[in-house]
């Protein structure tokens, strides 16, 4: 028999940048947006800087009915060798096909998702489910996590747990999970409600929104069941660097690529 | 002859492969015409998608006995390595058979905790026995994606753990695969691309 090898199989760490106009941009609670600078020089920045994942989210590709960056996507993976998601505006096999043509790992999809839910399963069929990335914009109303769409403006008539379960079963490859109650405080995670879903999936659970302190991504992995965290402006603003972060993380006991 | 030859094929983010060669200051050729990739001094076999799907299309093209038959330095990456092996799970595909292995879906489960499938992230490769990998470090990361893996065999050059053992890279002849991608592996990545290079 071969010797035993000790292999590290680690929690990711992904920072995302919100694109308008080509720019990275970063709203609190998705609103008075702030430019922070040119989104393919800040992606290679963090794939230098120990990043192991980068997600571009062009938030106004939806409202103003305006097809993702094809040409953005194309300088990014020219730059950068870590994978990278591009989500905003994908309505289609088409849309999912140009991205993944101009170099995009995976696409996340999210109003268009709850739209016409049958599109996660074509996706998931046309390009394989690991390209799939369903993201969710939670909110409580009330007792209830609901999930919100257009970057989080409309509210729709599905549960966030139950439709957790339901993207999984139609074929998402993961999903991303953003508390808009959590976005943009800095005061945490949604652990509680990240954990349920994380728990219950079977595919990886992006945690997303809240992030303020190192502590809070500790809290997210072994209290949410995080396969993975997301933050913005905290990378952006240089408030928390990547190699430290991740470093602190490897203290704490949690797996990480250093 | 054109250096390096990419197989075209109905699998995805082909163009992440050429950035990576581009990185390092090649211009590799995609194709999918026998004669060319013949001809090729290197032969990159990439993938990320379904076996079946992928098997039909070779087929279609007589591209299978063309791979089989290949001498040059040859390097599938992770669907690509699977369809070098004899036969996958995957909706119980023939395979190339370059590799007499088989390919199985991951469990869920290593009897003790839970593993969410697919595999995607960031996983150590041990046990390095190849040229593919000189000036690598045990245990380096590279980035994996996938579903399937294939089992320990004669032919691992690397391997590593996720619910079960498996080969993180195989090599037979001139016939070389790793499961995980290189083109997307950072620094560690763009090291074992250019060790292919160089053979």
């Amino acid at each position: 028999m071969p010797s035993k090898f000790i292999a590290l199989f680690t929690k990711r760490i992904i920072p995302c940048l919100d694109i308008k106009d080509g720019k990275t941009v970063k709203g609190v609670n998705f609103l008075a947006l702030r430019d922070a600078g040119d989104p393919v020089e800040l992606g290679a920045l963090y794939a230098q800087a120990g990043a192991d994942e980068l997600v571009f989210l062009d938030i106004t590709a939806t409202v103003e009915k305006r097809k993702t960056l094809a040409e953005l996507v194309k300088k990014i993976a020219s730059v950068i060798n870590i994978p990278f998601t591009v989500g905003g505006g994908v309505t289609s096999i088409e849309d999912a096909g140009i991205l993944l043509n101009a170099g995009a790992d995976k696409v996340a999809i999210n109003s268009s998702a709850v739209k016409n839910p049958a599109l996660i399963g074509e996706l998931s069929k046309e390009f394989g489910s690991q390209f799939v990335v369903v993201a969710i914009d939670t909110k409580c109303i009330g007792e209830k996590n609901v999930v919100h769409t257009h970057g989080g403006r409309t509210p729709t008539a599905l549960d966030t747990i139950q439709w957790a379960q339901e993207i999984e079963a139609r074929g998402a490859g993961e999903i991303l999970l953003t508390s808009m109650d959590h976005d943009g405080t800095k005061q945490g995670f949604a652990c509680e409600l990240t954990h349920i879903i994380s728990s219950r999936a079977n595919i990886p659970v992006i945690a997303s929104g809240g992030a303020g302190t190192m502590a809070h991504f500790a809290d997210v992995f072994a209290k949410g069941s995080a396969d993975a965290a997301l933050a913005a402006s905290i990378f952006h603003f240089k408030e928390i660097e990547i190699s430290v972060l991740k470093s602190f993380l490897k203290t704490e006991g949690i797996a990480m690529r250093l | 002859m054109s250096e390096i030859v990419i197989i075209k094929y109905n699998a995805g983010n082909v163009q992440s492969v050429v950035y990576a060669f581009n990185k390092l200051g090649i211009e590799p050729i995609i194709s999918d015409d026998p004669e060319t990739i013949k001809s090729a001094k290197k032969v990159i076999f990439p993938g990320v998608g379904e076996a079946k799907t992928a098997m039909n299309y070779l087929t279609a093209r007589s591209l299978d006995k063309v791979i089989k038959d290949l001498k040059q330095p040859f390097l599938g990456v992770c669907l690509g390595l699977q369809l070098m092996c004899s036969h996958s799970e995957e909706n119980d595909t023939e395979c190339l058979g370059v590799f007499d292995i088989l390919v199985k879906k991951f469990p869920s489960t290593d009897g003790t905790n839970k593993f969410k499938v697919p595999q995607i992230g960031w996983n150590t490769i041990n046990n390095l026995k190849s040229p593919l990998f000189i000036d690598m470090k045990e245990t380096e990361f590279v980035y994996f994606v996938h579903s399937y893996y294939a089992e320990l065999s004669d032919y691992t050059i690397a391997q590593t753990t996720y619910a079960t053992e498996f080969s993180a890279a195989l090599h037979k002849d001139n016939f070389f695969a790793v499961q995980f991608h290189p083109e997307k592996s950072a620094e560690a990545g763009s090291k074992i691309i250019s060790n292919f290079i160089k053979m």
